[in-house]
């Protein structure tokens, strides 16, 4: 399997990658290559194996439901931007 | 071309907001209102670094509501990551389920109509999945900025999403409304839709009666009232229909509903919409949840209300549509089931009537809700008891009533004492008030013998009045006829 560039652009917009007309071609070969060797990885018979979600056959661990955390507002804002009634402002969005 | 030919079809997403204190991946508190940012932790704010743990009671309650509608609850399921950027999602993705929800199938029975036309019908479910809720955007004049409140970041919430098996609005409403009264029932979620801790996301299509496959669907997001519900998928509905008669056809969309006008609007088509590039989340490893746990979450579920209206029409003999009714909400079910405890099984049904009634009625005007109700179910034991043993009419009964919610009394027989409304039984003194009243209307005694059954009723009516109401009218009624045929 190998991508088109209209497919690298794609992707990069979605992760707000801003990639260059080069970058998409160089992009496009260093994703193949990863194609490639999953196309070697779907080769290996996994049949009757179940898939898994994570590497370590462990269980989530659970807390209690309970408030922990106290008002650090004023020390997160601190590093913000800008801020303005306790909220953080950005760049307006329209959707 | 008619109505007629095009059937609606329709399937509701419903994000329920759990009832939790602290949030589903953090120890920050949930409480609805607090100052903007004040209940958001570093982990609420995605400060690097930090990581997701669990919240117990998040997953308890999606245990709860899997018991409560016969769903699989998984034994293992996974969270996963749903990408996309917008500022109120700091990560850059929410923590959802993907492949494996926590909650699989299911189904609700609903109730659609009134009266005779009422009918039922099982609405399946597909799933129920945990996630977290995203902050909020303010737009309002922040020097040309968007204000960003990350309090309800990290809010647990339950997404519900049902198979598209409605037929109409009203069969939606139905379902909404079923899942609605379900999710306080078992007090995983206050329901309070204002606060937006219950908003439904419906998908509607049509297509030609008969048809198999279903038409194009378009989505109408964050509906946060019954009646909003409805009109948007009336709406839609009309517009859909409208569109394809004029030859057009209906592309896959998100759309908005606007109360003001009463239409829906495009949001987003397909093209634009989110490719959300799901994949498990490494952060957490997999939910186990044990057959231990789920015993015990099912041990400590309550009655619900499928089986409680079952058991009043059983045991108590009311009709299915007092039973709904009764079983409608946890509180008019709690405080029925105590009025009926304390007058007796035997007196279910009028006290059936009576909390369907004259209480709900007298609540309604007030604008109170029955859990704030002045009467007590003891109080209102009282009254539906005197009445059945004769001691009041059922006239009477609603003055002790009113003098009840008044706070003139502690108990009906107080009240029935103090205003001297006990019932006048003693043949004597209703025949002495008769006697007065065939004296005082001579021509309804003419008319009456002339074969006119309506001067009797006038009759009636008169010596009633004239006992303030205290007569026994069954014997009154006896008497007069008797004083008047002899």
């Amino acid at each position: 399997m190998s991508l088109s560039n209209e497919q690298v652009g794609h992707i990069a917009r979605l992760a707000r990658i801003a990639l260059t007309d080069a970058g998409i071609e160089a992009t496009r070969a260093k994703l193949d290559d990863i194609f490639a060797l999953i196309e070697q990885m779907q080769a290996v018979g996994t049949t009757g194996v179940a898939p898994m979600s994570h590497p370590q056959e462990l269980a989530t661990r659970l807390r209690d439901d309970v408030v922990t955390e106290t008002d650090r507002r004023d020390a997160f804002q601190k590093v913000a931007p800008q801020t303005e009634a306790g909220l953080y402002l950005v760049p307006k969005v329209i959707e | 071309m008619s109505r007629i030919d095009w059937e609606v079809v329709i399937g509701l997403e419903v994000h329920a907001q759990l009832n939790t204190a602290s949030k589903i991946f953090s120890g920050a508190g949930t409480a609805f209102g607090a100052e903007p940012n004040r209940q958001a932790s570093a982990v609420d704010i995605a400060l690097p670094g930090v990581l997701p743990v669990l919240n117990r009671g998040a997953v308890e309650r999606a245990i709860r509501f899997g018991l409560a509608i016969g769903a699989h609850v998984a034994p293992t399921s996974v969270f996963a990551r749903k990408n996309y950027f917008y500022p109120d999602l700091p990560k850059g993705y929410q923590i959802s389920q993907f492949e494996l929800p926590v909650v699989q199938g299911g189904e609700i029975t609903i109730r659609v109509g009134e009266g005779d036309k009422a009918y039922e019908k099982t609405v399946r479910l597909t799933r129920a999945h945990l996630e977290e809720d995203a902050g909020k955007s303010l737009h309002e004049d922040f020097h040309g900025m968007t204000g960003i409140d990350l309090n309800r970041a990290g809010t647990p919430l339950l997404e519900i999403v049902s198979e598209p098996d409605m037929r109409s609005s009203a069969e939606a409403v139905a379902y909404a409304r079923t899942l609605h009264a379900l999710v306080r029932w078992i007090d995983i979620c206050d329901g309070n839709m204002q606060e937006g801790s219950f908003r439904c996301d419906a998908n509607v299509s049509v297509r030609q009666k008969g048809a198999t496959e279903f038409g194009t669907r378009r989505e109408i997001k964050n509906l946060n009232s019954f009646r909003f519900l409805q009109q948007a998928i009336d709406f839609e509905v009309q517009w859909q229909i409208a569109t394809i008669e004029d030859g057009g056809k209906i592309q896959q969309a998100t759309v908005l509903f606007d109360p003001d006008s009463g239409e829906t609007r495009m949001m987003r088509t397909k093209e634009d919409a989110h490719d959300y590039r799901y994949f498990p989340d490494p952060d957490l490893l997999p939910l186990v949840i044990s057959d231990d746990w789920k015993a015990r979450v099912q041990a400590a579920m309550p009655e619900l209300p499928g089986a409680m209206k079952a058991r009043f029409m059983d045991e108590w003999g009311l009709s299915a549509y007092d039973a709904t009714t009764l079983t409608a909400s946890k509180e008019v079910a709690d405080y029925y089931q105590s009025t009926v405890s304390a007058a007796g099984a035997a007196l279910a049904k009028p006290c059936a009537n009576w909390v369907m009634g004259d209480l709900a009625a007298r609540l309604n005007k007030a604008e109170l809700d029955v859990s704030a109700s002045p009467v007590s179910p003891a109080q209102l034991a009282g009254v539906v008891a005197r009445i059945a043993d004769n001691t009041i009419s059922n006239a009477i009964g609603k003055k002790v009533f009113e003098a009840l919610w008044n706070g003139e009394g502690a108990t009906a027989d107080e009240i029935i004492e103090q205003q001297g409304l006990k019932q006048v039984t003693d043949s004597g003194a209703i025949e002495a008030i008769i006697d007065e009243v065939l004296a005082a209307n001579p021509k309804s005694v003419e008319e009456f013998r002339a074969g006119k059954e309506k001067a009797f009723n006038a009759l009636v009516g008169q010596a009633m009045k004239a006992s303030k109401g205290k007569a026994n009218p069954a014997q009154v009624n006896e008497l007069l006829r008797k004083k008047l045929t002899a």
